[in-house]
């Protein structure tokens, strides 16, 4: 970039949804591409930068979109890039859109809305090969000439005519800005203009948009800038063109239409009759009533089996490397707090985390290719009569299915569902599906309590039955949702339905990529706080009564029972006893250590409040202990149960301790009877007790008070469910 | 003939939009999709559980539930 001529050209990237908007960003921009995002709206874009011929380029990614009548505040933010109105981002000096060469008179609908906006355009023609399929033929140099701006013909799967793409945009910037095409009625046009001359020169295209949307987020902007009068103006215009016949709703569409049906009469050849294309053969199955809807459940089977069965290697692998490095700052550092911070608050709590990123990954890679090939789509339509009746749409069946594997990823996937109701009304549900993080307490508790002495069907039931729970749960909460909070426009399903394509290796790749990142990034930086402070409360303080340390306790018995455990006479009954004697002695500090500790003091605190549930003290720290991560709790039962630390929860003696608890106000009493063992559990299926997830919906939604809600009503209903189960199980059982 | 609407035409009919009923959201967005009167659109498909259905409209296909489809008039195209 030394010449004197190099220059940085901004270029905005729009187009409709499956155009291949993003293959076409990603062949591009390469690598480098980075989130920007925007104060107070939940969309983002993409930037990236490129150099073409001692130019340099910078490229913005905007949301895929039908039309540019913005109906939120999301889509007035990518309006007002394109416009150059945005604070956050610089003037495009040129717009690349982008458009379905096989879908040419809907794609061209955005295209006429671009090009009265008086910046240079270049309009990339792309799937011209699917086009050919199909018998249509375009004709680029007409349409160019038709329009007054560049066409490109590109295939952006297979990196054509990206150069020539490239050298259109470097040419546009200097040529002169297309004369935007006549569209509307003279009648509009002369309201237009007289309400234009009472601005500060606002652009035609906005007070086209004014006077058709009649929306209130336009007008308002409106009214800030040039007072009620003007408004007033406005609304005398809509009346006038109402008295004279041309009605605004649909006034645009069908003017444009009509515009567009004049373009394509001599650039877009149709066959006399529509071949039958590879989509029509593929659809004839997989939107089959029978063969589609067994295709369906094989594919969510695939999927959900390789979550659990591919992920497991890798996840077993993170865990020992997890243990590795703990074990390792064990002998390289003196003990002390600073010691147990490092290993028990930040590699065990970062480690918790990257736990799940196989499972992300591979979840992500699913959707990516379900998605680039178009099956997602069929799955939408396939399902949405199942989710209308909850008030939601076959979109945001994925989402769903895909947090009984982890809410987190199943969160990010909502981004699909573009009504901001039903997103959010799914986001808000999603936690409710039981994820994998519960298996491990249903594991503990179903093992425990429910295996030995009962039916040979009873533990399977139970499992069956509290995913069961999350299923049913769910949609009545969304359908709740619906009803109240996030009341709206009739839900809708309106989708395109797009034509199969092989899935770009480099758009899946570059999906995975971007969720395992921010899965880490930004969830992994809120978990780790939170098990910082949690190490703390369990940590401090940690003087016993006799003013000894018990951390210097605990590692002295620690090395006491390793010394015993390499001595030579190993299979001695005496030195077993032994070590039996020394394990209980350690225990009994461990459990002491964390009865005293804030949290252990704290748990003393909530008794009363987890009384209810049949619940003791111990239970309740243990619980509270596992707000930030669920799994958290099986080795916390084991660490106040006096177990020790090192259990999972195949571990039998786990297992006998829980069933030999008792109350330590009344010492006969055993504390889990299996209505409490199922109050936990069904507390444990309701509850939102997982930092990363909040973080989640923090980040998706752009707000605090939408994780609090999630934390608030989930807590609440998990209170309300393990009570009634408590009640209700020894009313049942005696 | 008026009472014709789209969410009750079978598989593989061709139909032409009469008009569309209604001034809300809904119908601007199937305005904006190409849906406008005047138009041949056929049924291509209708899903396992009787809803939503999917129509071929201008060179590609839509998918819109009963509810919407009833608002289109249509009328029957040899």
């Amino acid at each position: 970039m030394t010449s004197t001529t190099a220059r940085t050209i901004r270029v905005a990237l729009v187009g409709n949804p499956n155009t291949g908007k993003s293959t076409l960003f990603n062949a591009l921009a390469g690598l480098w591409q980075h989130v920007g995002n925007y104060p107070g709206v939940t969309i983002e874009t993409k930037k990236g930068s490129f150099e073409f011929n001692g130019n340099h380029f910078e490229i913005i990614d905007l949301p895929g979109t039908y039309s540019l009548a913005p109906r939120s505040p999301d889509e007035m933010v990518a309006v007002e890039i394109i416009l150059g109105q945005s604070d956050e981002e610089e003037p495009p000096d040129v717009i690349l859109v982008i458009a379905d060469a096989s879908n040419l008179e809907r794609n061209l609908y955005l295209t006429s809305q671009i090009l009265e906006i008086g910046v240079p355009v270049v309009l990339a023609l792309n799937m011209m090969d699917v086009a050919e399929q199909q018998g249509l033929r375009v004709d680029c140099d007409q349409l160019a000439q038709t329009l007054g701006v560049p066409v490109v013909p590109i295939q952006a799967n297979k990196q054509k005519g990206l150069e020539t793409l490239k050298a259109a945009l470097a040419d546009a910037v200097h040529a002169t800005r297309p004369s935007p095409p006549a569209i509307f009625p003279e009648l509009f046009e002369a309201e237009v203009a007289s309400l234009q001359q009472a601005t500060n020169g606002e652009r035609p295209f906005m007070i086209r948009r004014l006077l058709v949307d009649g929306n209130d987020l336009e007008e308002s902007r409106f009214r800030q800038r040039y007072g009620e009068d003007f408004i007033r103006a406005v609304h005398a215009a809509r009346e006038r063109l109402a008295n004279n016949g041309s009605t605004l709703i649909g006034l645009e569409a069908r003017s444009r239409y009509a515009w567009i049906r004049q373009v394509t009469s001599n650039c877009l050849h149709r066959p006399e009759v529509r071949p039958v294309t590879w989509t029509d053969r593929c659809d004839q199955i997989i939107t089959h009533p029978l063969w589609g809807t067994l295709l369906f459940l094989a594919v969510m089977f695939v999927v959900f089996q390789s979550i659990f069965t591919w992920a497991t290697p890798l996840m077993d692998l993170i865990d020992a490397g997890k243990e590795a490095l703990s074990g390792w700052v064990a002998t390289q550092l003196p003990p002390g707090p600073l010691t147990s911070l490092l290993r028990d608050g930040i590699i065990e709590g970062v480690g918790g985390v990257i736990i799940f990123l196989p499972q992300i990954l591979i979840l992500f890679a699913f959707i990516a290719v379900l998605e680039d090939s178009g099956y997602m789509a069929r799955a939408a339509f396939l399902m949405d009569r199942l989710m209308a009746r909850c008030g939601l749409s076959g979109k945001s069946f994925i989402p769903m299915l895909s947090s009984i594997a982890c809410a987190v990823p199943g969160i990010l996937a909502t981004r699909v569902i573009e009504n901001r109701r039903d997103r959010l009304a799914t986001i808000l549900v999603a936690p409710l599906m039981s994820c994998s993080a519960r298996l491990p307490v249903y594991n503990l508790i179903i093992a425990a309590f429910l295996t030995q002495g009962h039916a040979w069907w009873v533990p399977g039931l139970t499992l069956f039955g509290m995913y069961l729970l999350g299923i049913i749960v769910a949609p009545m909460v969304a359908w709740a949702l619906k009803g109240t909070l996030l009341r709206g426009e009739t839900p809708t399903f309106i989708m395109e339905m797009p034509t199969y394509k092989w899935p770009s290796p480099r758009t899946v790749l570059r999906r995975v990529q971007d969720a395992g990142w921010e899965f880490l990034h930004r969830a992994g930086s809120i978990i780790l706080a939170t098990m910082i402070i949690i190490w703390a409360l369990l940590y401090f303080p940690r003087t016993d009564p006799k003013g000894g340390y018990y951390d210097v306790r605990v590692v002295q018995l620690e090395a006491e029972l390793a010394e015993l455990a390499e001595s030579e006479t190993k299979d001695s009954e005496e030195l077993k006893n032994k070590i039996d004697a020394k394990q209980n002695e350690l225990n009994q500090v461990r459990g002491d250590w964390k009865r005293q500790s804030i949290l252990g003091r704290m748990g003393h605190a909530v008794e009363p409040i987890v009384e209810p549930l049949g619940w003791d003290w111990r239970l309740g720290m243990a619980t509270l202990a596992s707000f930030p991560a669920r799994e958290v709790i099986v080795g916390t039962l084991g660490i106040i149960y006096n177990v020790g630390d090192d259990v999972d929860e195949e571990s039998s003696s786990l297992h006998e301790s829980l069933r030999s608890a008792t109350w330590e106000k009344a010492p006969q009493k055993k504390i889990f009877t299996i209505p409490v063992a199922l109050s936990v559990m069904v507390f444990f299926a309701l509850c939102c007790q997982c930092a990363a997830t909040l973080a989640v919906i923090k980040r998706e939604t752009n707000s605090w008070s939408w994780p609090v809600f999630t934390f608030v009503y989930m807590t609440a209903l998990a209170y309300v469910g393990a009570f009634v189960t408590y009640h209700v199980g020894t009313w049942l059982l005696g | 003939m008026n009472a014709l609407s789209l969410d009750k035409i079978p598989i593989g009919q061709r139909v032409c939009v009469d008009a569309i009923q209604g001034d809300d959201a809904i119908v601007s967005r199937l305005f904006e999709m190409g849906l406008l009167e005047g138009e041949i659109v056929e049924v291509i498909g209708i899903a396992p559980l009787g809803d939503p259905i999917q129509i071929r409209l201008r060179d590609y296909r839509l998918c819109l539930r009963k509810q919407e489809a009833s608002r289109v008039l249509v009328s029957l195209v040899a």
